[in-house]
């Protein structure tokens, strides 16, 4: 299988208060098609990984390669635009455009890409919407929905330029379970019928044992 | 590769739905351009009238003979006192005339020069005033007074009766209102005129001049050439004076100085004359801009503040935009939009209420004795000032927005994002 992601000695360091080697050595791949999910204790430096996984944090050591092409060190615009392609990002909150309309929030991503006409990112937006069935709220403000609905829009607009893989935080985390639930079927439907790698911090032990992998993380350093 | 599109209804969205603040740091943009169109208008407006009072009627190019000791005097003209210290004790002017020699052909001379608009003969002499038992000293001048209208706007000061009316009618004057107060006399009655060298001569009132100096009009009076050359005993190519007009005011004094040579005459150019009117312009141009651009910077710090704050509270925006693809100078464009389009809805607005407000000066009446012919208070709507204050609004929200901006380039997301 084709690798999407690869990570090759990954330290990082934070100097300030204290200097604190928070990822020590990571090493892993995941591949086209991959559910994966990211477990270990508070403060072990998950969230900080993906951050750097995401493209959007860029001091640390070691090398990231996404579709087999290094990302490491490129410049800050490129980063912008590896970000817009390839990767989704799904936050713990919903973290919408609170002033824009659902649909526009889910639109924007792939306007900036400005790789199709208006009409079709609209048409592809309304399509995400429906899959994750809250198409009937496309015209609503993003700040008028509840949580649950928000982060169904979060991740529709994390597909909209259909990446190469989704990257989430504790996406369930706010989420009952029913709604976690939900959400879980989303994407296992996606890496599924779509070959979308994802790779999903969790707390969530039921959540995690159903992906196809999970990373254990302890103190900085990837256990299993 | 910047998407415009995108970032404009962006920066809209933000706008719209911060309406009050918008409103707000547009408005201190409308009241700077405003104050400025308005203030630079008007301030230029009172220049030009002040520059007309005296520049519309003073001659480009005053030519008289000076009457003046000979720089040469004849010692220096004896080869033996060469090396020799000469002392030439109490030097008097030489003994000559006030006429212009050869003054009909000078003017047929300059009439034909391309860079002459107009050149009038005149005759300046000292006159007595007398109505009864009141004699006033005065000067009395004599013109071509159709001529006089055409190129020095003569009518403008005249306060009754018409420049025609002195043309045609034989031994008439257009005496000084300061001279006609003080003798209380109206037109149609008489004036005896009494010159230096002697004799009476009743001359009939057909106007009154006022320049609005009022220490000229206290003295001043014209006549036709005709009826002066009669009352002094002169022939008709007796001329003291010569005013040239000219095409391009720039012009005076290169043509001064060949006037002075060529003829051996004094010719004073405008630019000498009234060098002092200049500064005066200059000064009130300073101040009319740096209240302008005061205001404008007080306009300009409240953008910076309300774009800042904007920012502050756009945080998670920023975030957003940035992990969703935007790179940092997208988020620097949006703002810089935001602040674009403050300036250019504020400023536009400035230059409407600034037309207004000048429109509306200029309908308020100003009569004043001094300016006869001014009744509303001048105001000067120069396309110019327009452009200038649309560029300044443009610029001064350039510089505000361009600080705040340049904050929201720099913001870390994940920074934000962890802080939630
Ligand atoms: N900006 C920072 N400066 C210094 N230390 C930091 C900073 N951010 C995080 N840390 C520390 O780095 C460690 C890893 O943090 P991180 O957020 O990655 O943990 P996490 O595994 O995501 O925890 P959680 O499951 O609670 O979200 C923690 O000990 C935290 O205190
Ligand atoms: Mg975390």
């Amino acid at each position: 299988m084709r690798v999407v992601l690869e990570a090759k000695h990954i330290n990082k360091y934070f100097k300030k208060p204290v200097l604190f080697h928070v990822l020590k050595d990571i090493n892993f791949q995941v591949k086209k098609g991959e559910f994966a999910s990211i477990m270990g204790k508070s403060g072990c430096g998950k969230s900080t990984l993906l951050y750097i996984l995401s493209t959007m944090d860029t001091d640390y050591k070691g090398e990231l390669l996404l579709n087999n092409q290094l990302v490491t060190n490129q410049n800050s615009n490129h980063l912008s635009y590896i970000r817009n392609k390839h990767i989704g990002f799904v936050f713990q909150f919903h973290y919408l455009l609170s002033e824009f309309s659902v649909l526009e929030n889910v639109m924007l991503p792939a306007k900036k890409l400005a790789e199709k006409s208006h009409q079709e990112i609209e048409h592809d937006a309304i399509e995400k919407l429906k899959m994750l069935n809250i198409a009937h709220l496309a015209k609503k403000r993003a700040s008028r929905v509840s949580g649950g609905e928000k982060q169904r829009i979060a991740i529709a607009r994390a597909l909209i330029n259909n990446p190469s893989i989704i990257m989430g935080d504790e996406p369930t985390g706010n989420l009952d379970s029913h709604n976690a639930e939900n959400v879980f079927n989303i994407f296992k439907k996606l890496s599924d019928e779509q070959g979308l790698s994802l790779l999903i911090v969790t707390h969530d032990k039921d959540f995690a044992n159903k992906t196809d992998r999970i990373i254990q993380m302890a103190d900085g350093k990837i256990i299993t | 590769m910047t998407n415009w599109k995108v970032i404009l209804s962006i920066a809209k969205t933000h706008l719209l739905t911060k309406i009050k603040q918008t409103a707000i740091a547009s408005l201190g943009v409308t009241f700077g351009i405003g104050s400025y169109i308005t203030l630079v208008c008007f301030m230029t407006g009172l220049n030009a009238m002040l520059d007309n009072l005296i520049l519309n009627q003073t001659p480009h190019i005053h030519i008289y003979n000076e009457i003046e000791p000979s720089e040469k005097q004849p010692i220096s003209l004896y080869n033996n006192a060469d090396k020799s210290f000469n002392v030439v004790h109490s030097i008097k002017p030489k003994i000559s005339q006030k006429k212009i020699h050869n003054a009909l052909p000078i003017i047929d001379y300059l009439e034909k020069n391309k860079d002459v608009r107009g050149a009038l003969p005149q005759i300046k002499t000292q006159i007595f005033y007398i109505a009864g038992s009141i004699e006033l000293g005065g000067n009395l001048t004599g013109i071509n007074p159709v001529d006089e209208a055409r190129l020095f706007n003569m009518e403008d000061y005249i306060v009754e009766g018409s420049a025609e009316a002195l043309q045609n009618t034989d031994n008439s004057i257009l005496l000084g209102i300061g001279i006609a107060k003080k003798m209380s006399l109206k037109v149609g009655d008489r004036v005896q005129v009494s010159p230096i060298s002697g004799g009476i001569f009743p001359l009939k009132i057909v106007g009154f001049y006022q320049s609005g100096i009022a220490d000229l009009d206290a003295i001043q009076s014209f006549t036709n050439i005709k009826t002066i050359q009669r009352i002094l005993g002169k022939a008709n190519n007796y001329i003291t004076d010569i005013n040239v007009k000219l095409h391009n005011i720039e012009q005076a004094i290169p043509l001064s100085k060949k006037i002075e040579q060529q003829f051996k005459l004094k010719a004073i150019d405008i630019k000498t004359a009234n060098a002092q009117f200049e500064t005066g312009t200059t000064i009130r141009n300073l101040i009319t801009y740096a209240v302008s651009i005061t205001l404008l910077i007080v306009a300009g710090f409240g953008i910076y503040n309300i774009l800042n704050m904007l920012i502050y509270e756009k945080m998670n925006d920023i975030a957003i935009l940035k992990a969703t693809g935007f790179s940092g100078k997208d988020v620097q464009l949006i703002f810089m939009s935001q602040a674009m389009i403050i300036g250019f809805v504020g400023g536009v607005l400035g230059l409407l209420i600034g037309l207004g407000l000048a429109n509306l000066i200029s309908t308020i009446p100003f009569q004043t004795e001094a300016l006869p012919t001014v009744e509303t208070y001048p105001v000067n709507i120069n396309p110019l000032f327009f452009i200038i204050g649309f560029s300044f609004a443009m610029l001064s929200t350039f510089l505000a927005g361009y600080l705040p901006s340049k904050k929201a380039k720099r913001i870390d997301p994940v920074r934000i994002i962890r802080g939630q």
